[in-house]
């Protein structure tokens, strides 16, 4: 399980191992489908929103920053869990409302938190969690360190208030942040052409936040870990946030009670066209980088690992009810 | 012992913070060139520099969640939204944020976060200016509340809420920064959710918080001359509430009446009178009363205005009906 977290003294902004990251967009994707089956019989409730379609983001930014940068993710987050290295078992734990989940069932799906691995956590409100981001980097920037914060949110968040106050407040003051807009074209059922005057969103920010923005192929994982790298290592010399905006599709619906009446059958078979994981697979066998051996092995690695998370997660206890009221305020009985 | 305002109360916490320690900045809107609009923050920039010292763009909801995200990352940020009223700017990442990622995170994350407002009516601002809203943030799990009445209070309190490991609502009453009182020039802190009993009595409780306080301390020594003794707590903090001092001086005097200059329906009143009557039924004479602002927009016109807020003639009416 160790060798699909990110180790640590990782070293950021160097070249990416394609075969590391094609395992970690593996690793999501089998994960994914777990939960979509582990939802299906009832192991999982409330909220459930698939990342499937979207790995290369995760695995590419992520690899390509360093383990001590801060992660504030919007509520579609397995997969940046798993890419910072989180334990499998211990979020899929928290997907089922165990005690052993990340945040021991209290969070779920929307909140994953791993606060010593710098995953500040996924936030449900649209948006909202811009902010924290700024607070984060403003932090790091007052204590003088070269830690920088990144914050993914998708395109439903581009019309928001936060969205504005955040970009120019990190502008102003020039904190080392990086934002990072998972464009899948829908803000849950709205398709971004019906509702956002300026649809290249990432065409929006020079202009009005003096930040220096750009487009990326959010379905090719080794353009993200570039595009990563470079944001990262201009924001850690100080030069103030960068915005990357990465075109990418989900290919399940908005969450596990969408229908997806929205949009049809044809726009989604164009772009699993273009699946990361099978467009990287694809490059790295022409490329001979990749033989069919190593392809199974890779495959059956991943399954042992999802299989034995949704087993942990599963034979896990729920939370003691006595812990109801723990942790509302931090207090010597917090302890 | 020297007499300052209030508004030298707060300045003395906040100097003393941020001379003690490293970890807290103040951020918010007109509080560094400008010198607060308040003038709780004047000359501090000069003092303590930009980097402790924050002028920020009129953005509250990311003022406040800027504030909570510096806490999370082990800083201890002051910010200050300068009214009540545009913290409902900034009530997403309060009521979403800085109240639930301590009990998300289980326990891993915490935000010791200070954040100070104006809060109140009476200076003819009218309606969208001359909110009294501490009941909406007593409401919420995992936030503190304090609204000081009295200058000593308003130092003793913020400096407790420094040294709180959660975020603090501190609502500060903008009719009382000119109100002089005896403050200690020495660092001391005043304990949340303990009440203070301003003037001790045997007839009746009288129970306000921030402003109010003072219409039912005036009241009471109106009523003294008229030979009723009432006793008058100044609760001083909302949340944590101090229940235990709340029904003690009710069940000496079984009456009480809270006032409030929040509007009556759904008020803090509300809270406190359903505490009475379930904890100390058997010890009532009277039912608990509320005399709270009138359930309207506040209007700008000066009469009408007053109308709308408890005053001190109808305290005094409502105790003598009682007892």
């Amino acid at each position: 399980m160790s060798q699909l977290a990110n180790k640590p003294g990782h070293a950021a902004e160097t070249a990416p191992d394609p075969i590391e990251l094609l395992r970690m967009m593996m690793l999501i994707r089998r994960f994914e489908e777990k939960a979509a089956e582990m939802y299906a019989r009832g192991k999982i409730k409330g909220f459930l929103h698939l990342y499937i379609g979207q790995e290369a983001i995760a695995a590419g930014a992520i690899a390509a920053l360093r383990d001590d940068d801060y992660l504030v993710t919007s509520y579609r987050e397995h997969g940046h869990a798993l890419a910072r290295g989180l334990e499998p078992g211990r979020v899929m734990a928290e997907l089922f409302g165990r005690e052993t989940g990340v945040t021991g069932g209290r969070g779920g799906s929307m909140h994953l938190i791993d606060s010593s691995k710098a995953f500040m956590g996924g936030y449900a409100i649209v948006a909202g969690h811009m902010p924290l981001a700024c607070g984060l980097a403003l932090a790091e920037q007052y204590k003088g360190t070269d830690r920088i914060a990144v914050c993914f949110f998708g395109d439903g968040a581009v019309n928001e208030g936060e969205f504005h106050e955040a970009l120019n407040l990190a502008s102003v003051w020039k904190l080392p942040v990086l934002f990072i807009c998972e464009n899948n074209l829908y803000g849950m059922g709205t398709d971004v052409r019906r509702v956002s005057a300026v649809i290249e969103i990432y065409k929006r920010v020079p202009e009005a936040y003096a930040m220096q923005a750009t487009q990326v192929d959010g379905m090719d994982v080794l353009a993200v870990h570039d595009a990563v790298s470079e944001a990262a290592e201009r924001i850690r010399r100080g030069d103030g946030p960068v915005f990357l905006e990465m075109i990418c599709y989900r290919f399940r619906g908005h969450s596990m009670a969408d229908a997806e009446h929205y949009r049809d059958k044809d726009e989604i078979s164009v772009w699993r066209n273009l699946d990361p994981i099978k467009q990287l697979t694809e490059k790295l066998r022409a490329d001979g980088g990749l033989q069919d051996a190593q392809l199974d092995s890779l495959t059956s690695d991943v399954e042992g690992v999802v299989n034995d998370a949704a087993r942990f997660a599963d034979e896990s206890p729920e939370p003691p009810l006595e812990s109801l009221r723990l942790h509302v305020y931090k207090d010597a009985a917090d302890a | 012992m020297p007499e300052i305002t209030y508004r030298e109360a707060i300045r003395q916490a906040l100097r003393y913070q941020l001379q003690n320690d490293e970890r807290v900045f103040l951020m918010g809107e007109d509080i560094g060139a400008y010198g607060g609009s308040y003038a709780v923050t004047k000359g501090f920039l000069e003092e303590f520099g930009p980097k402790r010292v924050k002028d920020t763009p009129i953005a509250e909801s990311v003022i406040a969640g800027a504030g909570i995200g510096a806490a999370m990352a082990g800083l201890k940020p002051m910010v200050e939204l300068m009214t009540i009223n545009f913290s409902l700017l900034a009530i997403d990442q309060i009521v979403n944020n800085a109240s639930k990622l301590h009990y998300m995170s289980n326990g891993q994350i915490n935000v010791p976060l200070v954040i100070r407002m104006a809060g109140g009516a009476g200076s003819q601002l009218g309606a969208q200016h001359s909110h009294s809203l501490e009941s909406w943030y007593a409401h919420v799990p995992g936030l503190k509340v304090a609204c000081p009445a009295t200058p000593y209070d308003a130092k003793g309190l913020l400096m407790t809420a420094f040294d709180d490991e959660n975020p603090v609502i501190f609502i500060e009453h903008t009719a009382l920064y000119t109100l002089k009182g005896e403050v200690p020039d020495e660092p001391y802190r005043v304990a949340f959710g303990k009440v203070d009993v301003m003037r001790e009595g045997t007839d009746v409780t009288i129970i306000g918080y921030g402003g109010s306080v003072w219409q039912c301390f005036r009241a009471a020594k109106t009523l003294e001359t008229e030979g009723v003794s009432a006793e008058v707590l100044n609760l001083r903090t909302l949340n944590p509430l101090d229940t235990d001092g709340i029904l003690a001086s009710v069940r000496k005097t079984n009456r009480a009446i809270v006032v409030e200059d929040d509007w009556e329906f759904g008020g803090f009143g509300g809270e406190i009178a359903a505490l009475i009557q379930e904890h100390a039924f058997d010890d009532l004479d009277a039912p608990v009363l509320r005399i709270a602002g009138a359930d309207i927009p506040m209007p700008y016109n000066g009469r009408l205005e007053q109308a709308a807020l408890p005053q001190e003639a109808e305290i005094v009416r409502a105790v003598k009906e009682m007892v």
